[in-house]
């Protein structure tokens, strides 16, 4: 029989303290709808993606009831569109919009809550394709709901492509304004990426890798409240035991994530690709990174000590999941989305939490500059910058970085704005208006950092 | 195949009897039951076998969450699989 005690324990994790799968992503490759004529691509990414996920909501809803494990999200990550659209004769900026369309189409049909790989990879340069697909952002993703995009604009290996970075602060200014009418929600599903990851579950950065297979499930786990919980339950330990606390938590939650996909991968007949042992936050009360953060010991989060903090969660996280699933991938750290997390709501609005400090923070744990609202009269040269600066930490330490900045068009710092659902809501926070402009025009490519020559 | 179904809320007269009988209605064979008080809910815990189960699983765990609501109990039935997973190395 079973320990009742643990049974408990996880019901109670469950019930009250979040816990759930945030994501059963599968992994689609594209690349076999390669084709001269657009209608002929548009039609086999339909066809591709329907026969192999048209199953997967399904399939998650029963796992979610025999389990008793909510799933959150059901999602589609694809081969980067950048590439099935080179195949295009005499590709234009319609086509691409068109191939978003049908992303979009393909994922209402199919009953998933997002779709990403709407992506081009231009960490060293730029093909007509992948210039065209940028270009098309502002309106395949105003003119979209559930399509998402990344865009990876460096990588240790060969240095800031610094021409894209250039590019993608124009982009998201555009995007804001193209959809300005829903609070620039178009913002939401574009991040621009150091070194990503080709098997991230999570949006609005997933997209199927070129050296994954023909489709994979991977899995994205959740938890801030089941850790917060157990801080909290620690009660005033030192550190060290601490840091065990974190670990045998994220133990538990990396193997339900793992049980999850092993069943996922059984029933839906493609291979398992990645556990991700992230701890997504969301808006509600109890699922904060933030106030895990505030349970250690800190008066507000952003105060001094916080990264310091973060480090050690983060780390903690990363240890306790190891070895609870057979192979872990993605982004696997603590996500501190502003907007969706509660705490860093608040700790943003009471002027605690700066974007210098999450630029900080984001040295130590997962992604980076996420879900940030900032003015809507921002120059795309001072978004260009905070994209140089925060790539700059992901090159520099051989790490993933992003940013998923949401110039919020006509509002001002201090102001409120909703996202809706999991995206939240965020003050615009303040950035310096001094200019960066002069750095950020001469373009060209920043050179791989020295320590990237590793062969 | 053993699902575990937990029974939280407050003691009352019958539960057991209830519950074993929509368990004997689905075929569902009890194999162990511990009773506890942890905090400040009453949990009764049973492990059952499945195997047999003449409905669809997810209707059985339907079905049991309905008959608590009707007891003023939550019963959450899930497969034992979840728990070994989570506590188990």
């Amino acid at each position: 029989m079973l320990n009742t005690k643990d049974i408990l324990e996880t019901i109670h994790m469950i019930n009250d303290e979040h816990l759930d799968i945030r994501t059963v992503t599968m992994g689609i490759s594209l690349l076999e709808c390669c084709s001269e004529d657009i209608n002929r691509v548009c039609a086999k990414i339909k066809e591709n993606i329907v026969s192999k996920a048209d199953k997967l909501v399904l399939v998650c809803e029963q796992i979610e009831k025999e389990y008793g494990i909510p799933i959150i999200h059901k999602r589609v990550a694809v081969t980067p569109i950048s590439l099935i659209a080179a195949s295009c004769q005499s590709l234009c900026q319609d086509d691409l919009i068109k191939i978003a369309k049908t992303l979009d189409q393909v994922a209402d049909q199919i009953g998933i809550n997002f779709i990403g790989g709407y992506s081009a990879l231009v960490h060293k340069g730029a093909t007509k394709s992948d210039q065209l697909l940028i270009a098309s952002l502002p309106w395949a993703l105003g003119e979209t709901q559930k399509v998402c995009s990344s865009i990876n604009v460096a990588t240790t290996k060969s240095g800031i492509n610094m021409d894209a970075v250039y590019d993608m602060g124009k982009i998201i200014k555009q995007t804001a304004q193209n959809t300005a009418d829903r609070n620039s929600i178009g913002c939401a599903k574009l991040v621009v990426f150091a070194n990503i990851p080709e098997d991230n579950p999570f949006m609005a950065g997933a997209f199927h890798g070129i050296g994954e297979a023909e489709c994979v499930i991977n899995v994205g786990v959740s938890g801030p409240g089941a850790v917060h919980s157990a801080v909290k339950n620690a009660g005033d330990c030192d550190l060290s035991n601490l840091a065990d606390t974190i670990k045998k938590t994220a133990f538990k939650i990396t193997r339900m994530g793992q049980l999850v996909a092993n069943e996922a991968s059984k029933r839906l007949q493609v291979p398992f690709g990645i556990v991700d042992l992230s701890l997504a936050p969301t808006p509600a009360i109890g699922d904060s990174v933030a106030h895990i953060l505030e349970e250690m010991g800190l008066e507000r989060c952003g105060c001094h000590g916080t990264t310091a903090a973060l480090a050690l969660l983060n780390d903690a996280v990363k240890k306790g999941g190891i070895m609870a699933s057979s192979h872990v991938g993605g982004l696997s750290g603590a996500f501190i989305p502003v907007s969706e997390d509660a705490g860093m709501i608040a700790a943003a609005a009471s002027g605690a939490l700066s974007i210098d400090k999450l630029e900080a923070m984001t040295a130590v744990c997962s992604v980076g500059l996420d879900m940030i609202a900032i003015p809507g009269d921002t120059s795309a040269a001072v978004i260009s910058a905070i994209i140089a600066d925060e790539i700059s930490i992901g090159v520099v330490n051989q790490k993933t970085t992003a940013v998923r900045l949401i110039p919020s068009i006509g509002k001002k710092e201090g102001d409120m704005v909703n996202f809706g659902g999991l995206l939240g809501s965020a003050p615009v926070m303040r950035v310096s208006t001094l200019s960066p402009e002069k750095f950020i025009n001469r373009k060209g490519r920043v050179p791989a950092p020295i320590h990237s020559l590793r062969n | 195949m053993k699902a575990v179904i937990t029974v939280i809320g407050q003691d009352n007269v019958g539960i057991i009897a209830k519950v074993s009988q929509e368990c004997a209605r689905y075929d569902v064979n009890i194999l162990d039951i511990t009773q506890s008080v942890l905090k400040e809910y009453f949990a009764m815990v049973m492990l059952v076998d499945i195997s047999n189960c003449n409905i669809a699983f997810t209707d059985f765990v339907d079905n049991m969450k309905d008959l608590g609501k009707t007891m003023g109990l939550q019963i959450i039935t899930m497969h034992e699989e979840i728990f070994q997973s989570m506590h188990k190395i």
